[in-house]
């Protein structure tokens, strides 16, 4: 099932239980998978039109009037674009809006450069008050989605909108504050969120053959980090290795950097080494980013190599 | 009623000068043009509770130009949300008086402004919410002319007209200055009043935005639109730094600027005596 199916079905369901909940988008809804939501809410979702910085806005003004505004576009229009309606309208004056941005990072494909965001965490990361979760699978964002509502305060949704590789277990508890152990290990502990989650599992399983053994951990909250599992596994192993779609400054890379600060321990990366996205299919993107299974197991290797 | 309007508008408009005078530097001019706005809408036209603030209900004022922010706190001391010692507190460290407007310190104001243009979407949000909400509720917003040169303006105007929110009231404080020079020479918004009627509003003019019977009227003609499924943006012309003749002369340089202590009490002498 796509990412962006489960966000709809769960979207729905909370629209449903709740008539405070109201969607608003701009010329996305189709993208976001939420055109269906239409006919079935029709007077509590709003097409703003091409009109981001409006839309995020009137999300904070529907929030002063007591509604729980769920905002939507493509990941670069839903942060840099509108940062500044994030920092003021939403997050400085508290309000409880949530946004979703789909296509993040590599997944923007043929989209190109232009909707290619390298950056979003990195732009909202800084705004205080706001909470940045990037879902794995439909396991987990299925469990996430009622969590993000009765968080009464800003979320950043970092949605992938494809189908995904499995992770999670359908009876998975999902805790927005507490990082997952996917593996336990002792020579290096791999932090991932997102798309490569899957990819640094099955890195994790290629390096056990050579007898290096990975934790594997997802951090889908970056905001704010669990400072408390990142430290405790990297004081275990010694070593670490962080994984993203995104440039690295700025977004995971960055909070675990900040997050070890005082640890005295090697921290490697694969990420986008800070340039801009481009047109392309996913396989290549990866190999052209280095965002491989391979890259990962390579920085891996070196890590433990030089530990 | 107008008599009592006009001594209301000449303690908040004392007030005002009282506040940034014994800080020594603010927003005088943006402030002193919407004395007479702040009055029709706080003291006749808005159905509001001063003892409680929340009211489920209750007509919002969204201060869009947020810079204005000691002219609303002068105007919600006057009507009784807060005691006006509190307005000596105005941008001290700690104050719940900060420079622009913010919802979540001061009681009474009903939106957090001060990044030009988001208030004024933050307004169509709250129309919006009233609708949804099916309680009634009028909204208010004012923003400036210099603000009017922001790209939001237009991108909640024109949804505020497509979604038919004849619930909505704005205002235009069109004093013709701005920081680097009058509108005109900067980047002129001229003509307002067709811009926002090809945009789909209805449009009331105030020739005298500073005059308490014309805006009186104004904002008497504006809620009468409710029914005619569009919203009504009032264009008030108003005179930066109105009623305190040192600000007037100062022209654009009277946006944010030092205002001495005794220049501040001398035109509050001089508005006393105008009112003997």
């Amino acid at each position: 099932m796509q990412m962006r199916e489960v966000y709809a079905e769960a979207l729905g369901e909370l629209m449903e239980r709740d008539e405070r909940v109201v969607l608003l988008d701009a010329d996305l809804g189709k993208a976001s998978g939420t055109l269906g939501l239409r006919k079935r809410f029709p007077e509590r979702i709003f097409d703003c039109g091409v009109a981001e910085q409006n839309m995020a806005s009137i999300a904070a003004g529907l929030a002063s009037y007591g509604f729980k505004p769920w905002i939507e576009s493509f990941t670069p229009f839903a942060s840099r674009r509108i940062c500044d309606q994030i920092a003021i309208s939403i997050c400085y004056a508290g309000m409880n809006v949530k946004i979703m941005g789909s296509d993040p990072g590599i997944t923007a494909e043929l989209n190109g450069g232009t909707h290619m965001s390298m950056e979003d965490i990195g732009v909202l990361r800084s705004i205080p008050g706001i909470v940045i979760f990037e879902p794995v699978d439909a396991a987990q964002l299925r469990a996430a989605m009622p969590v993000l509502d009765a968080w009464e305060g800003p979320v950043y949704l970092r949605l992938a909108r494809g189908e995904q590789p499995t992770v999670f277990p359908e009876d998975y508890k999902f805790d927005l504050f507490r990082a997952d152990i996917l593996r336990e290990g002792s020579d290096l502990s791999i932090f991932v969120s997102g798309i490569q989650t899957r990819d640094c599992l099955d890195a994790a399983a290629e390096l056990k053959k050579d007898g290096i053994s990975c934790e594997v951990v997802n951090v889908h909250t970056i905001k704010p980090i669990d400072r408390e599992t990142v430290i405790a596994s990297a004081r275990k192993t010694g070593t670490v290795l962080t994984v993203e779609n995104h440039n690295v400054i700025g977004g995971l890379h960055s909070a675990v950097l900040e997050a070890l600060a005082l640890e005295r321990i090697p921290v490697r990366a694969v990420g986008v080494e800070d340039r801009f996205g481009e047109v392309g299919k996913l396989p290549y993107l990866r190999e052209a980013m280095g965002l491989t299974k391979e890259h990962i197991i390579a920085a891996a290797k070196e890590a433990v190599r030089t530990k | 009623m107008d008599q009592n309007l006009k001594s209301v508008a000449r303690d908040i408009r004392c007030d005002v000068i009282h506040a940034i005078g014994h800080l020594g530097v603010g927003h005088i001019g943006g402030c002193l043009s919407v004395v007479e706005l702040l009055t029709v809408l706080y003291f006749e036209a808005m159905r509001i509770d001063p003892k409680n603030p929340k009211l489920e209900g209750r007509d919002r004022f969204i201060c869009s130009k947020g810079h204005a922010g000691p002219a609303v706190y002068a105007t919600l001391a006057n009507r009784g949300y807060f005691e006006k010692d509190m307005l000596l507190t105005l941008n001290q460290g700690g104050t719940n008086l900060p420079s622009h407007c913010d919802m979540n310190r001061t009681p009474g104001v009903d939106m957090t402004t001060g990044s030009l243009g988001q208030g004024f979407s933050c307004a169509v949000g709250a129309a919006l919410g009233s609708k949804l909400a099916k309680d009634g509720a009028t909204v208010y917003t004012l923003i400036g002319d210099g603000e009017s040169q922001e790209g939001q303006i237009w991108e909640a105007a024109m949804f505020a007209a497509a979604k038919g929110l004849d619930n909505l009231i704005g205002f235009t404080d069109y004093n013709k200055l701005q920081i680097d020079g009058t509108v005109a020479e900067v980047n002129d918004v001229a003509p307002l009043n067709e811009k926002w009627a090809a945009f789909g509003w209805n449009v009331l003019e105030a020739a005298d935005g500073n005059d308490i019977a014309q805006v009186s009227d104004a904002v008497r003609r504006a809620k009468a639109n409710r029914g005619s499924g569009k919203p009504t943006m009032v264009i008030l012309h108003t005179k930066k730094g109105c009623g305190m003749k040192w600000a007037e002369d100062l022209g654009p340089a009277n946006h944010n600027v030092k205002v001495p202590a005794d220049v501040a009490e001398a035109a509050i002498c001089a508005l006393r005596e105008e009112a003997l």
